[in-house]
């Protein structure tokens, strides 16, 4: 067995840092192949154990490697509708890949990879699994089209319900159209992904928002017999710093939407605008932070830093992405927090921080940052917070009865929330988590809103 | 697509427009306001609904800017591509016995369903509303259906008093007194009437018109600082008590994007 992996080509980093075309560009069929004969078969795959969604990892290995690539999509499809998508944009290091025994003593099997080639190669080829639905006429609600709700969309109506999804914005995906920008995720796969779901005969609803234009009580007067809530985690955190409403502070969402939903990047074609300057700091250590990095690079920021409070080991992001972004000059100052906006006239000048070190471990493990009364201070442009999100209060504060904790989540029981006949799934449940485990949640409570249904 | 079913000039600056849009109308209230896009490259601004009737939505807009010249561009018969709403929290209508209204050029459309419910409610309303010149006050005769009392500036003294909404306001407050007080206009009119009514112990109503993109509380670009608090104007808002607002952050707020507007403005000449 060879220990290490086929490498996927990459656009040229120099390039890239130009364009807002992906960077990874996937494997070819021979590629797949000699990637997966590298795949053990185990008999306890422990692959398996660590997706969210437990993808049958062997078993669509083994189509692969008999060249019988629509069975191989098959099985992945089962559990997962949308690998094109996961195969990107999964933390693959921390799940699958992370458990893959050949990863032991070399480098472990490129899953994601896999399951990007199988998903792609279906788009092209308009490979659909072929799936008889028998209508049953009953009505069900999705609020929000991104993972979450797709997923539970896709669930509901294989079983044969008559499904409406409810978007707020002008586009369908969620995250995956606002959030993740093109070079990671090229926006017409999502497109693709979503006009499958209407080949389904799930109907799409774009500009309502549930609890405003139509309230979960109304859902049900029109006749929904269950409503799955999957609003995401939309408000971003604050850092809550002296300065922090200047212009030229954005919140990672901000400045995500202008350029990946308003595509502020064709200005003035598009109409709406972004403006960043030369000097552009990053605040956090995510994925978000580093799509934010990246794309203000791409917009032509000379100088792009990511402020991050702990150390590089910590960096939440995916691995991939901190490497791009280190090939595109991303300049990473860690163990550097934030304390205070400097500007002139309300407009952002300077950023002044402390100097942590680590200290102890904390809560989640990794050794917290501790502050040392030292200060650094650098001139800016512009600065992109991304610290997290949490989930948007909207529905709780327009739904009579709807429980959430205390970071606002909506409390659910076997995917129920305390309002019986409204389910919830995804961000708004567990916070700001990752593509497939709200793809997971959705495809669960779809099969608890059956059973919810059918005991009526 | 929404389609627009009416259109009236009210003046060279400024349209009326009626949109079919039932999911909009189902559930708005006075103060409310929607987001819309005009075409499938647009940005996305928001407007106050100032009239709901079944299931069309009427809006006034200034035709300021790049967008709003599009829509004004726009006839009966064509469709926007976008129309959300309702956003925002709904007018606080308070339990008074009278209320001053102050608008501010176009603001007297925003201001136009609050004071309304007012009347409705039996609430005596007065109304001062200041406009460049007469040719730039809109909506005067709505307003003359339900106030008990109207008073005009202009800044040209085209009709009416000749100056500022506050220089009216200096003079009534000699004589009169009012239980509470709802101006909205440009923000810098705002900034100045909440420095006057404080001086007389008038607690004032102001709303505000950050610069949104989404409308759901999502992107953060509408906050304002209120008091020492950060609020997201589409979802905390519009109205706030201009007591507590910091005007001068919000003003720079405004004007971030002032060179980038004026680029579109250049493509519209084009067009
Ligand atoms: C910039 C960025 C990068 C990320 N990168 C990764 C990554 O690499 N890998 C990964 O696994 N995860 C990543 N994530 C996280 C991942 O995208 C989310 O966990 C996932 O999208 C959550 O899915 P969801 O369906 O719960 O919510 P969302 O994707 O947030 O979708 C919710 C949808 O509901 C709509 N909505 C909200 N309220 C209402 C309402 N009242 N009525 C109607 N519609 C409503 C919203 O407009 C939105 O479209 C990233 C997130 C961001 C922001
Ligand atoms: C809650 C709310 C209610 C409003 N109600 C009305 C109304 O009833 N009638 C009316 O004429 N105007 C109203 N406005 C203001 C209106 O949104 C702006 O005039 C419009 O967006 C200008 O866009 P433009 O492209 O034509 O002009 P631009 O040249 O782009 O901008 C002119 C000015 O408008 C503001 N602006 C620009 N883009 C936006 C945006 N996306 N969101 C908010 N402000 C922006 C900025 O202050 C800018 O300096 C309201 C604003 C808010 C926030
Ligand atoms: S869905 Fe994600 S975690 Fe599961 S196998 Fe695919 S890439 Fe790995
Ligand atoms: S753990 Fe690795 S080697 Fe084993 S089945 Fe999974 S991918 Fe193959
Ligand atoms: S407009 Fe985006 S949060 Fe208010």
């Amino acid at each position: 067995m060879k220990l290490e992996k086929i490498h996927m080509r990459v656009q040229d980093e120099k390039e890239r840092s130009c364009n807002f075309e992906e960077v990874a560009l996937g494997y070819t069929l021979e590629e797949a192949k000699l990637e997966a004969s590298r795949c053990l078969d185990c008999k306890n795959p422990r692959c398996v154990a660590a997706c969210p969604v437990q993808v049958n990892i062997p078993g669509f290995i083994k189509y692969l490697l008999a060249d019988d690539i629509n069975s191989a999509y098959y099985q992945i499809y089962d559990d997962n509708i949308l690998p094109s998508i996961c195969g990107r944009v999964c933390p693959q290091e921390k799940q699958c890949e992370g458990a893959c025994i050949v990863g032991i003593k070399g480098e472990p099997v490129m899953i994601g990879a896999l399951e990007r080639y199988l998903g792609d190669y279906a788009l092209k080829n308009d490979i659909i699994m072929e799936q008889h639905i028998v209508e049953n006429g009953i009505k069900v609600a999705i609020v929000g089209s991104g993972p979450a709700g797709l997923a539970c969309a896709a669930g509901v109506r294989k079983m044969g319900y008559d499904v409406d999804i409810f978007e707020a914005l002008h586009e369908y995906g969620g995250v995956l159209k606002y959030g993740i920008p093109d070079f990671r995720l090229p926006k017409d796969i999502v497109e693709t992904e979503i006009n499958r779901l209407r080949d389904m005969g799930v109907r799409f609803h774009k500009n309502v928002i549930i609890g405003k234009s139509i309230t979960i009580d109304q859902l049900r007067d029109d006749g929904y017999e269950a409503i799955f809530i999957g609003s995401g985690a939309g408000l971003p955190s604050a850092l809550r710093v002296a300065g922090e409403n200047f212009s030229g502070v954005y919140y990672a969402n901000e400045f995500l939407t202008r350029v990946n939903l308003m595509k502020s990047h064709h200005f003035p074609q598009s109409a709406t605008p972004v403006k960043i300057g030369d000097n552009v700091a990053v605040v956090g250590g995510g994925n978000v932070a580093m799509d934010a990095a990246r794309t203000a690079k791409r917009l032509g920021a000379k100088n792009v830093f990511i402020l991050y409070r702990r150390d590089k080991t910590s960096l939440p992001a995916r691995l991939d992405e901190v490497y791009h972004a280190e090939e595109e000059g991303i300049d990473f100052r860690l163990l550097r927090n934030p304390v205070e906006f400097i500007g002139e006239n309300y407009i952002l000048k300077q950023v002044k921080c402390e100097v942590m070190e680590l200290g102890e471990p904390d809560a989640s493990g990794r050794r917290r940052p501790m502050p040392t009364n030292t200060f650094e201070t650098f001139d800016l442009d512009s600065c992109i917070i991304s610290i997290g999100q949490s989930p948007n209060p909207l529905l709780k504060d327009t739904t009579e009865g709807l429980e959430v904790n205390k970071w606002g989540g909506i409390i659910v029981n076997d995917h129920q929330t305390s309002i019986p006949g409204v389910f919830a799934g995804g961000d708004v449940v567990s916070g700001a988590a990752t593509v497939i485990l709200a793809m997971g949640a959705g495809k669960d409570a779809s099969v608890e809103i059956d059973k919810y249904i059918k005991s009526k | 697509m929404y389609e627009i079913v009416a259109k009236e000039i009210l003046n060279k600056d400024v349209d009326l427009m009626v949109i079919k849009a039932p999911l909009v109308a189902r559930n708005a209230k006075p103060g409310h306001f929607i987001i819309l896009r005009v075409d499938d490259e647009g940005e996305r601004i928001p407007l106050t609904i100032t009239e709901i009737d079944g299931d069309l939505v009427s809006i006034i807009y200034q035709k300021l800017g790049y967008t709003t010249r599009l829509l004004g561009t726009y006839n009966v018969g064509d469709s926007l591509s976008d129309f959300v709403g309702p956003l925002g929290k709904a007018a606080h209508i308070r339990d008074i016995k009278n209320v001053l209204g102050i608008a501010g050029g176009v603001g007297a459309a925003p201001l136009l369903p609050q004071l309304k419910e007012y009347a409705r409610r039996g609430v005596k309303v007065t109304l001062v509303i200041g406009a460049r010149s007469k040719d730039h006050l809109i909506l005067l005769d709505k307003y003359k259906e339900f106030c008990d009392e109207i008073l005009i500036a202009t800044d040209d003294g085209s009709l009416g008093t000749k100056g500022f909404v506050t220089d009216i306001l200096t003079e009534l407050y000699k004589t009169r007194k009012f239980d509470h007080t709802i101006a909205i206009g440009p923000l810098i009119m705002m900034k100045f009437v909440v420095i006057l009514n404080k001086k007389h112990g008038l607690k004032t109503d102001v709303s505000l018109n950050p610069v949104m993109i989404d409308g759901t509380g999502m992107c953060g670009n509408c906050r304002v600082t209120i008091g020492d608090k950060t609020f997201f104007a589409c979802v905390d808002g519009p109205d706030f008590p201009g007591e507590e607002v910091n005007f001068d952050e919000l003003l720079a707020r405004q004007n971030y994007y002032h060179e980038e507007e004026h680029v579109c403005n250049l493509r519209l000449v084009k067009k």
